[in-house]
């Protein structure tokens, strides 16, 4: 700091710094972590549904049957995965309840042998997707029924659940959320959307649980008392409240969409005579469609996506049926309620995470669709190429 | 000539009677040699080869967009910061090519210190604006940081009027006050040049010439390099005076010599203001 | 001279009823939600309220969990605190240097750049329950696993390879990243350049602008994406359902590797698994009231900071 110093000296002082690099190093990493994250889920939701994609899920009937004297040649892990055990009931167990427990799986393959579906596997991807005719019914039929003695895993009448109240949904929310978003963008003054905008964000504040008990409580009541519907937790009534959580999820994307079209477009309109009406619906509107349509996209994405409020209120049946006054079985409501009850490594539980990869996946891919549609509206406004 | 050309010259008389009598040679702090710089494909600057000559204020002038700036801003390497921007040719401080590869560039910094068009003052106290420099420079203790911070703001002439209160926020500072705030956070740390980007052009009269008496001030201590658009305030504080236009260095002269009587037609037309 | 002239439209009374018509419907639709919010808030409310006692809020869990008269909500309370305050500790440091990296290292042309905006867009959008199977997929399986069988293979049960606090707090800030970043990110980039060239020109390095500088000026928005992240995870049940929570448990978690008990969990049992629905009235909206005024003051504070911020930059 001596201005005696000569600068020369000063100027080439060494300037490598370690410390530097590696935390720069470092925020280059763990910036990588949203990526790997999504990596990370993909592997690891897949890796526990393997069994289902490769066809090699241990339904117990469909198991080659070893004989009791086998006992002694199988290795420890041989028999846990044989009968099904964990490592600490393995070890709680000692030789004369193996031998029953083997003894019983003999039996239980004796009669389960009597129904033709018995040594299907049911949890192979055959089954999960295409109907089939089960001992007792005259045609084949998706039925999803888990907890039984001859187990089906048809995941069909779940989509169609996801798929059905996901539509009410969306059909219920987008002309309320839109118009709103035109409103708060467009319509109003300045001063009245800084109001107006957060306080409708603040819809999307409410834990889905609470909507969930509302839905399940109030709209069930409302539904059943103007359609007389038998069951009053329906698709309709999950719809309806599903509908809640997203539109504040429409209404901000599609607002922030219709606010960046430039002031300008607005200006010409008005110049050339247009009433609000006709700027709002036929000049800001049409710009701002990629970015609508995308909120769409996203808003029908969490709608299927959505768990607790469908848990709660769509009835929990799974049914393949059109009726929106049916209840129905959601993917993510399967998952929730389901899940729990599994044993580690068994189909069913391999399926419910196979169901999760596919819900994943259909996010996923709405997602990068969304986007892509964003960058085309930004690409539209900025006149970019 | 006119009225106005009269005032100049006597001015610029002043100045020389003011400068160091020792040989160029040996005053010369700075040094370019073939400067050029491109922005990707457009030339910024072209091909400057000047001296600046110690403890001197040196103006830059021209119209707008003729790489001034541009120019300032390579003898603090602050134009590294830009993306696809390429610098060719020799920057000597103090007969050091600042460009070279084993040039330490934050200490560069120090040395060469540059105050903004506006002014930018951390939106911290006013006491920490000018510590943020010292602290960098691995000053800590509070008694030096004390002596130094007061030191700065009475050589930028603010001291009077923040000594009571210098942990308030330095944003509710006048325009004026802030400018005079930035250019004592600059010579806190003691550096050898200062740049100033036409530090007055967004302050109104009064400001300015506080500015202004500022900078002949801190003449004795520093070497001052300023661009400024405003010619009559070249000529005001100024010892040597370079023209510059399209990035080309037309003229680089005494003040004295380019108010009065400038070499190229260019030159003249600039200051007698035919274009601008 | 003669111009030709558009004959004149008389459509002024037209044009005008249909912009009222559509400004009205417009109108209608933004007091339809606006009355959602508050219709959903005033039930709970109205519900709720006359079960809210001091005792009710500082009393824990008992094993009576559908007992109206019996039980009370400090426990659950407590849990979601904890889960929070873990997600925090972890969601923030990730976030910012996440945020950072955007803001002032990457260049938008390069793919890494891109691979990260993908991500962090594609991270909102994964559906809870997904972050659910992922957390038991991951961290309990595998992770937990990992460390139970190299440190704890004597032990008789799972020790960190099954639900647990820690967990479910991982899990939860895996989902709530993005929310932080973005937050972040955007604080950072309203900082005009004039600060970073005045901190340059002074000798700082990019490390040193971005922590001395940058950092300290962007506090009200990284306080903002963190509030908003903590009142995501305060009310979300999906992730946790699996991967720690409990509707039952003696006392509070004694560790980090216990169960917890949570406020939305225990609304979905109360709502869901009660034997007998007069009796857990009350408490299923005492509870939920309790749930929805935490997560809606927190939004509110995240709104009044980010109104602030705004107004501010504006200056």
């Amino acid at each position: 700091m001596n201005k005696d110093t000569k600068i020369s000296l000063a100027l080439t002082r060494v300037q490598f710094n370690w410390t530097e690099r590696i935390l720069e190093l470092g925020i280059l990493l763990i910036s990588a972590t949203t990526s790997v994250a999504i990596l990370m889920i993909f592997v690891f939701v897949g890796r526990e549904s393997m069994p289902v994609i490769f066809g090699k899920s241990q339904l117990d009937a469909s198991q080659l049957i070893r004989s009791v004297e086998d006992l002694d040649k199988m290795s420890a892990k041989e028999i846990m995965t044989y009968l099904g055990l964990s490592k600490e009931e393995y070890n709680s167990l000692d030789k004369q309840s193996l031998r029953e427990l083997m003894l019983l799986k003999i039996e239980t393959a004796r009669d389960a042998s009597k129904d033709k579906d018995a040594f299907i596997n049911a949890a192979s991807l055959k089954y999960l997707f295409f109907p089939h005719q089960w001992t007792g019914y005259d045609k084949p039929v998706f039925i999803w029924q888990p907890v039984s003695e001859i187990r089906k895993f048809n995941i069909i009448p779940l989509i169609v659940g996801s798929l059905k109240i996901s539509l009410i949904a969306i059909l219920v929310s987008v002309p309320f959320a839109i118009a709103s978003a035109i409103l708060v963008s467009v319509l109003v003054h300045p001063k009245i959307k800084e109001v107006l905008k957060p306080l409708i964000e603040l819809l999307a504040g409410i834990p889905s649980v609470v909507i969930g008990v509302f839905g399940l409580i109030v709209i069930a009541n409302i539904v059943q008392s103007v359609t007389g519907c038998v069951f009053r937790l329906n698709s309709l009534t999950a719809g309806i409240a599903l509908s809640f959580a997203v539109i504040p999820v429409i209404f901000s994307i599609s607002e922030d969409a219709l606010s960046s079209v430039p002031k300008s477009y607005i200006e010409a309109a008005y110049a050339l005579g247009a009433s609000r009406w006709k700027m709002a619906f036929q000049v800001v509107m049409p710009a701002a469609f990629p970015g609508v349509f995308a909120a769409l996209m996203i808003g029908f994405g969490r709608a299927f996506g959505e768990t607790m409020i469908v848990l709660m209120a769509s009835g929990n049946a799974s049914i393949l049926s059109a009726s929106i006054l049916d209840p129905a079985r959601t993917i993510t409501a399967t998952i929730a309620a389901e899940l729990a009850e599994t044993v580690f490594g068994d189909p069913h539980y391999s399926v419910l995470f196979f169901i999760g990869l596919l819900l994943f996946i259909f996010t996923f891919i709405l997602n990068i669709a969304a986007n892509l549609v964003m960058g085309h509206l930004r690409t539209r406004i900025e006149g970019k190429k | 000539m006119n009225k106005q050309l009269d005032i100049n010259m006597n001015k610029g008389i002043e100045n020389i009677n003011r400068l160091d009598t020792g040989s160029i040679f040996e005053n010369c702090i700075i040094e370019t040699q073939g400067l050029t710089v491109k922005y990707g494909s457009s030339i910024a600057v072209n091909n400057i080869n000047l001296r600046i000559f110690k403890n001197s204020v040196t103006a830059f002038i021209g119209p707008s967009g003729c790489g001034k700036s541009t120019l300032l801003r390579c003898f603090n390497r602050m134009n590294d910061v830009i993306d696809n921007v390429h610098i060719t040719g020799k920057v000597l401080l103090d007969g050091i090519d600042i460009y070279d590869k084993s040039v330490n560039v934050i200490e560069l910094r120090r040395q060469v210190g540059m105050v903004f068009q506006k002014s930018n003052p951390f939106p911290k106290s006013i006491y920490e604006n000018i510590a943020f420099g010292l602290r960098l420079a691995g000053i800590k203790k509070r008694e030096l940081l004390d002596q130094y911070i007061e030191e700065s703001l009475k050589k930028a002439a603010l001291w009077d009027e923040v000594k009571d209160r210098l942990n308030a926020n330095a944003l509710g500072l006048s325009g004026g006050q802030q400018q005079r705030l930035c250019i004592a956070r600059a010579i806190a740390i003691k550096p050898s040049v200062l740049l100033m980007d036409e530090p007055a052009s967004a302050l109104d009269p009064i400001a300015t010439a506080k500015i202004e008496e500022l900078i002949l001030e801190l003449r004795k201590d520093y070497t001052i390099l300023i661009v400024t658009h405003n010619m009559q305030q070249a000529a005001r504080i100024s010892d040597y005076t370079a023209f510059l236009y399209l990035g080309e260095l037309i003229e680089y002269n005494t003040t004295a010599q380019i108010f009065t009587t400038p070499a190229k037609r260019q030159t003249e037309e600039y200051i007698t203001g035919r274009f601008g | 001279m003669n111009h030709n002239k558009l004959p004149l439209q008389i459509t002024k009374p037209w044009r005008d009823c249909e912009s009222i018509i559509f400004t009205g419907l417009c109108f209608l639709a933004t007091l339809v939600v606006l009355a959602i919010l508050v219709v959903i808030v005033g039930y709970i409310a109205v519900n709720g309220w006359g079960h809210i006692t001091w005792k009710f809020l500082t009393s824990p869990m008992t094993q009576d969990i559908f007992d109206a008269s019996r039980t009370g909500v400090l426990s659950l309370a407590i849990g979601t605190a904890a889960k929070v305050i873990l997600m925090t500790i972890a969601v923030v440091p990730v976030g910012a240097i996440t945020a950072i990296y955007l803001s002032e290292y990457s260049s938008s042309k390069s793919i890494f750049t891109k691979v990260v905006r993908l991500a962090i867009n594609n991270l909102a959008g994964v559906p809870a329950i997904v972050f659910g199977l992922f957390g038991v997929g991951f961290f309990i399986k595998t992770i937990g696993s990992t460390i139970d069988a190299t440190f704890f293979s004597q032990s008789s049960g799972p020790v960190w390879g099954k639900p647990c606090l820690l967990w479910a707090s991982f899990t939860l800030a895996v989902m709530t990243l993005p929310v932080v970043i973005v937050a972040t990110e955007e604080a950072l980039r309203s900082i005009p350049n004039s600060l970073r060239e005045a901190s340059y020109a002074l000798g700082a390095t990019k490390l040193e602008t971005i922590f001395k500088v940058l950092l300290p000026i962007s506090i009200p928005g990284l306080l903002t994406g963190s509030i908003l992240a903590v009142s995501r995870a305060a009310g979300e049940v999906a992730p946790i359902l699996f991967t720690g929570a409990a509707y039952y448990m003696a006392g509070l978690p004694k560790s980090l590797s216990d169960q917890f008990m949570d406020l939305g969990y225990q609304v979905y049992i109360l709502a869901t698994q009660s034997p007998n629905i007069e009796k857990t009235r009350a408490l299923l909206f005492a509870t939920s009231l309790v749930l929805l005024v935490l997560t809606l003051a927190l939004n509110l504070v995240a709104i009044l900071i980010r109104y602030r911020m705004r107004s501010q930059n504006k200056n």
